[in-house]
């Protein structure tokens, strides 16, 4: 560790900081244009967290200090997560104090201090995407913790500068059975616990079908604006993790130069860039699934990291 | 009278209190010192009563003796509010040194009667508001059940202590291999299910979640936060340590007992609208993964891999401490919002962070641990739980390849079951409005049960961030567990947490202090162009453009769960009930609609019904025999003797 590698982590948070909203825009800009919208625009996301900003402040009755924390704690730990895992270089000073578990347990914890929020409004809307929130939650726990193990068996360890080094040193086992299966559960989870379609639409106007924006639909101004921008880093940055876990290639070392933080910047936003946009074109395609059927799709994800894990180590014992 | 019961309540909480400050520093004292050694042998004909307490013995005595200050504490206020009886109050002290014994104890003999003691002290507390039927009916189901518990233990215990030749602990420790290996065998099934009962695994979790609820809450505290730990003691004194190491399937054994034990428990408490009830399933939970834990280490010494099973013992260790801290704390914030409303309803609770705030504070940390995320007491147990889970050496044996990714998935899915139900308890249960008229007249309790309940969260908090304080003690308590991996280096428990041979480190301390530091961060960010906001202002919620909502709109536990319960409906089995009724004039207006839903324990339905029912059929037959007529006894115990001479002829 030395101070470029600390810088790399600042740069990390940053970019994530920044280029979260754009992401959201760039995702939401590729569906409008193969809609055949014309779309706001990659900014619009930026310039709605500015609107925000600026209003006023609303207190809903009976709302206590869960609700008014909770949207920085859901960024924060979307901020933490950014500056723990390795996005432009291996060498986070926060590496050694967190693997994939506590980045997991991180990312939960974010979810539960808005599904905690939804319940504090006391109103109906609230308790139900709050229920339906944690009910999926719940079911994307384990998938992840399996897909953790599968991840963790070639590097014999779950702290994630050492999975991905374990990648770079041996890039053939990305093509490995367990490796493919994990990429596909990990998927999964990812879109189920953004909140992207088929599980959930992040634009959806219709109160009954929505689970994450019938939770924080008392949220309004700078909050609301917390919260959004929260979802938006929470996205990116599992995006850039699941880049990177499967395709680590450009990124700068646990030591590394000034070039190499450069080039690790770059590389990891042309990766999140073009997992971004196919996964706004595969959502064109998508219809939203039932809420009642979402648990179906989760088992499923649930039984590939388990065949994933299976698999590897089954290979592993015959290795 | 309320200055004699003020007084009750003082004595008995002050010697609840002392009786555990003495064991917190006997069990401080032999881990770090030598060990204690105590005969007294006059006190039981023949034997003799002894105590010797190693590091193994010391760290349950200390856990013990420090929930036992922590509700001393609470009982003081709570003992004088619930106007406790003579019994009542003396007992509570009682149970606690019961339970500083047992683990103290050296021999069979002591520990069985030591044992026993336990069991009747926390019986007898259990009844303790007898007068509600309630009560009795859990009273009869956990004296059944810890009794029969008890006949395993003892049999099991006579059985090795006869193939051993010895008396004492630690000589049996010494010839514990020695015994023939069908022997070792039916001694390992009955403790696993005498200790098992105890600890509360499936299938004989059932006096659980009916005994806990119904027991005063300071009781309540101490039975889920150390009496059951005593059974996860015995498992790993005899089994791991005096019997150990075992053949593989002991290690399997354990961990399939200590899977569904979790996974069941977990599921069951997402369901419970009960709050007491929901904490008493989050034990059965616990102490499955617990029980997985001690399987994996016994699995893992016996394919040879002694430094992986040191890391999942001490996963077992450190979640036992971490349990006992946030399960105390739950029981006893449970027991303020009972005192207080009358309520432990999730369905008509709410609203409590208003009126009660220091409860309501003190539910959440206890939430927090038990849901197993960073922050939470819960989370380096499970985290060394699955490091040790994830390590383990798969070249060879395939047992291990295959149990370890099937104990992950369990693991996994209690977590995040758990998760859902400690935002469940915590939301439904704490925020949003209330209720019911009792929970919006609630209000915090005595200034003596937010002093008890602060000193669990202090030190829930203290195991949360800096688990390190445990390391010495669970170096030295591995030290005595050569069997499991003990005499490798163990995993090193300090502000960074490190395991041995493994690229593998996570410093939950590193993690608190960034996370607070990111939540600021995030708040600046909140506050930007704060200037040009106009003042803020207090707004009506969002209600449909309809008019007010009322309490009665918002989401309870059931429906909370609701989604989840569909999700693992052949498990849970739900007993759910709609009747529509419709108005004379149309089919197509609804008059009313009647909705039951309820959750029972399908083990208990399926399991213990039938044996019931048995037994039930088996006295109804003997009944014939015995009429009330003294002439027919005397003519019985005549025939009786006749036998008797005829067989010893």
């Amino acid at each position: 560790m030395n101070a470029l590698a600390a810088a790399g982590a600042v740069v990390q948070v940053a970019g994530v900081l920044v280029g979260a909203p754009f992401v959201v825009g760039g995702m939401r800009q590729v569906r409008a244009r193969l809609e055949g919208r014309s779309g706001g625009g990659i900014g619009q996301p930026w310039r709605d967290l500015r609107k925000q900003l600026r209003k006023q402040q609303l207190r809903p009755d009976g709302t206590t200090v869960v609700f008014r924390v909770a949207p920085a704690v859901a960024a924060g730990s979307a901020l933490l997560i950014a500056a723990i895992i390795p996005l432009v270089t291996l060498g986070s000073p926060l590496d050694s104090s967190a693997d994939l578990f506590g980045v997991v347990g991180l990312l939960f914890l974010g979810t539960v201090a808005l599904t905690l929020a939804g319940l504090d409004t006391g109103t109906a809307f609230g308790g139900m995407g709050s229920s339906r929130e944690i009910t999926i939650a719940a079911l994307v726990e384990p998938t992840i913790l399996l897909a953790v193990f599968a991840l963790s068996l070639p590097g014999h360890s779950a702290n994630l500068a050492a999975i991905v080094s374990a990648t770079l040193a041996d890039p053939a086992q990305v093509l490995t059975l367990g490796s493919v299966l994990a990429f596909v559960a990990l998927v999964i989870v990812i879109v189920a616990e953004t909140g992207r379609l088929p599980v959930d639409n992040p634009s959806t106007h219709l109160e009954l079908t929505m689970i994450h924006e019938a939770m924080i639909l008392e949220y309004s101004g700078p909050r609301l604006a917390l919260v959004e921008w929260a979802s938006g880093m929470r996205l990116t940055v599992l995006l850039a993790l699941l880049a990177n876990l499967f395709l680590p290639w450009g990124i700068a070392g646990a030591d590394p130069s000034v070039l190499g933080v450069l080039i690790g910047t770059v590389a990891v936003a042309a990766k999140v860039v073009v997992l971004a946009v196919v996964l706004a074109v595969a959502e064109v395609f998508i219809a939203k699934l039932r809420l009642f059927r979402v648990p179906e799709l989760l088992a499923g994800s649930f039984l590939l990291a388990l065949l994933a894990v299976t698999a590897s180590s089954f290979l592993a014992s015959a290795r | 009278m309320s200055t004699t019961a003020g007084r009750g309540a003082l004595v008995s909480g002050g010697s609840t209190t002392a009786v555990g400050a003495a064991g917190l520093v006997l069990g401080l004292s032999s881990i770090f010192g030598g060990g204690v050694h105590l005969r007294i042998g006059w006190l039981l004909p023949l034997v003799g009563v002894r105590f010797d307490v190693d590091p193994l013995g010391g760290l349950l005595i200390a856990l013990t003796g420090a929930v036992a200050v922590v509700v001393g504490v609470y009982a003081v206020g709570y003992a004088r509010h619930e106007h406790w009886s003579v019994l009542t109050l003396v007992l509570l002290p009682t149970f606690v040194a019961a339970m500083i014994l047992v683990p103290a104890a050296g021999t069979v003999t002591t520990f069985l009667l030591c044992w026993e003691l336990m069991a009747a002290a926390s019986l007898a507390l259990v009844l303790a508001d007898h007068r509600r039927a309630a009560v009795r009916s859990a009273g009869i189901v956990y004296a059944v059940m810890t009794q029969l518990g008890f006949v395993a233990i003892l049999v099991a215990l006579v059985v090795l202590s006869a193939a051993g030749g010895a008396d004492d602990f630690a000589t049996l420790a010494t010839r514990g291999g020695a015994v023939a290996s069908g022997t070792r065998t039916a001694v390992f099934l009955l403790t696993v299910i005498g200790f098992g009962s105890k600890a509360g695994l499936l299938p004989l979790h059932a006096w659980l979640p009916r005994a806990h609820p119904e027991a005063p809450s300071p009781v309540s505290a101490l039975m889920s936060a150390s009496m059951v730990t005593m059974g996860i003691y015995g498992i790993i004194r005899i089994d791991l340590q005096i019997l150990g190491p075992g053949p593989t399937w002991w290690g399997l054994t354990l961990m399939a007992v200590g899977a569904m034990s979790a996974v069941f428990g977990v599921l069951q408490a997402s369901v419970a609208t009960d709050l007491k009830r929901l904490l008493a399933y989050s034990t059965t939970e616990n102490m499955g993964l617990v029980t997985v834990a001690l399987g994996a280490a016994a699995l893992l010494s016996a394919s040879g891999a002694p430094t992986i099973a040191a890391i999942a013992i001490t996963a077992a260790l450190v979640h036992l401490v971490g349990h006992a801290a946030f399960k105390a704390l739950g029981f006893l914030a449970a027991g303020s919002v009972l005192a207080s409303s009358g309520l432990r309803d999730l369905d008509r609770l709410g609203g409590l962070v208003r009126s009660m705030p220091v409860t309501t504070a003190m539910f959440g940390i206890s939430a927090l641990g038990a849901s197993g995320l960073p922050l939470g007491a819960g989370f380096v147990g499970e985290w060394l739980l699955l490091q040790s889970l994830i390590h383990a050496p798969t070249q060879g044996d395939p047992m291990v390849a295959l149990a370890m990714p099937l104990a992950v998935g369990a693991v996994a899915l209690t977590t995040g079951v758990g998760i859902a139900t400690m935002v469940k308890a915590f939301g439904v249960g704490f925020l949003a409005r209330p209720r019911s008229t009792q929970a919006a007249d609630a209000h915090e309790m005595s200034r003596g049960m937010a002093v008890g309940m602060g000193l669990a969260a202090a030190s829930a908090a203290v195991l949360a961030v800096a688990p390190g304080v445990l390391g010495p003690v669970v170096q030295r308590v591995l030290a005595v567990l050569p069997a499991v991996g003990g005499d490798t280096a163990g995993p090193h428990l300090g502000a960074m947490l490190r395991l041995p041979g493994i690229p593998g480190s996570m410093s939950p301390g590193v993690i608190a202090v960034a996370l607070v530091l990111a939540v600021i961060v995030a708040v600046g960010l909140g506050r930007w162009g704060r200037s040009r906001r106009p003042a803020p202002a207090d707004v009506p919620l969002w209600a449909c453009g309809a008019d007010e909502l009322s309490p009665r709109m918002q989401y309870t536990a059931t429906s909370y769960a609701e989604p989840l319960q569909r999700v693992f409906d052949d498990v849970l089995r739900p007993d759910t009930d709609i009747e529509v009724s419709h108005f004379a004039e149309s089919r197509y207006l609804i008059a009313k609609v009647t909705y039951r839903n309820r959750v029972e324990d399908p083990i208990e339905r399926g399991l213990y019904a039938p044996v019931v029912r048995a037994v039930g059929a088996v006295a109804e037959r003997v009944r014939r025999a015995h009429n009330g007529s003294v002439h027919l006894y005397l003519a019985y115990g005549a025939l009786g003797l006749l036998v008797v001479l005829l067989v010893v002829r």
